[in-house]
């Protein structure tokens, strides 16, 4: 499966292992990968936790909708999208995004584009937990 | 038949009175979906909407039967 979501902590360099045993030995020349990682400060404020809401239904539809575009545009040998709902704390992987390609440059380029158009289309949701214990919802993403 | 409402995060609970869902009837567009569900609340300028779990914009057509869904946008990553 290309696109995962995760209930629980996960480490993304099995979960890219794991994948990766999977395709065809030899053809591989380039694999490109991004971990996005839940950070203890935001906007100015201690953060201490984190929850992730999704849309159960729509969040995968529109990850696959997003593995589908790379592929079309890429020459990819296989991606893969693992992503958090539930409860995290910083230091915890929230998403990976990973490319597999025979030469680089679809690999590099499929990698980021994975995780810019998931950062603007998936349904997901994160509502923080402060240092002094209120919580707010994140309103609009980093620019990067 | 019914059109099924749901709103997430923030949304969801600056609205905990709006209703899961509506009868379709006179209902053309989202934007009538959102109105009757919450009963004549302004829909405020950033809200996104799907349509059986596909992005639409607010006025879009609806069915009877379909799935709307309102929320803020989108931050995940």
């Amino acid at each position: 499966m290309s696109v995962v979501i995760r209930h629980a902590a996960f480490d993304p360099h099995a979960e890219e292992r794991a994948f990766a045993a999977k395709l065809p030995v030899g053809s591989v020349g380039a694999q490109a990968s991004f971990v996005g990682t839940m950070r203890d400060h935001n906007e100015g404020d201690g953060v201490q936790a984190m929850t992730l809401e999704h849309y159960p239904g729509m969040t995968e539809r529109e990850l696959d909708a997003i593995v589908a575009e790379a592929r079309e545009r890429w020459d990819l040998i296989d991606v893969l999208v693992v992503h958090r709902v539930g409860d995290i704390l910083p230091g915890e992987p929230i998403v990976l995004t990973a490319a597999w390609s025979r030469h680089r440059a679809a690999a590099f380029d499929a990698c980021r584009f994975l995780m810019e158009a998931l950062k603007s289309r998936a349904p997901f949701w994160k509502k923080e937990t402060l240092a002094d214990g209120s919580s707010r919802w994140v309103e609009k993403n980093t620019p990067g | 038949m019914a059109i099924k409402v749901k709103f997430f995060a923030s949304l969801r609970e600056q609205l905990p009175r709006a209703v899961d869902a509506v009868e379709p009837d006179g209902l053309e567009i989202i934007a009538d979906v959102w109105a009757r569900a919450t009963d004549g609340q302004r829909m405020p300028e950033h809200v996104l909407c799907s349509v059986n779990l596909e992005h639409r914009s607010a006025n879009d057509p609806v069915a009877d039967g379909d799935e709307v869904a309102f929320f803020p946008p989108v931050t995940g990553g």
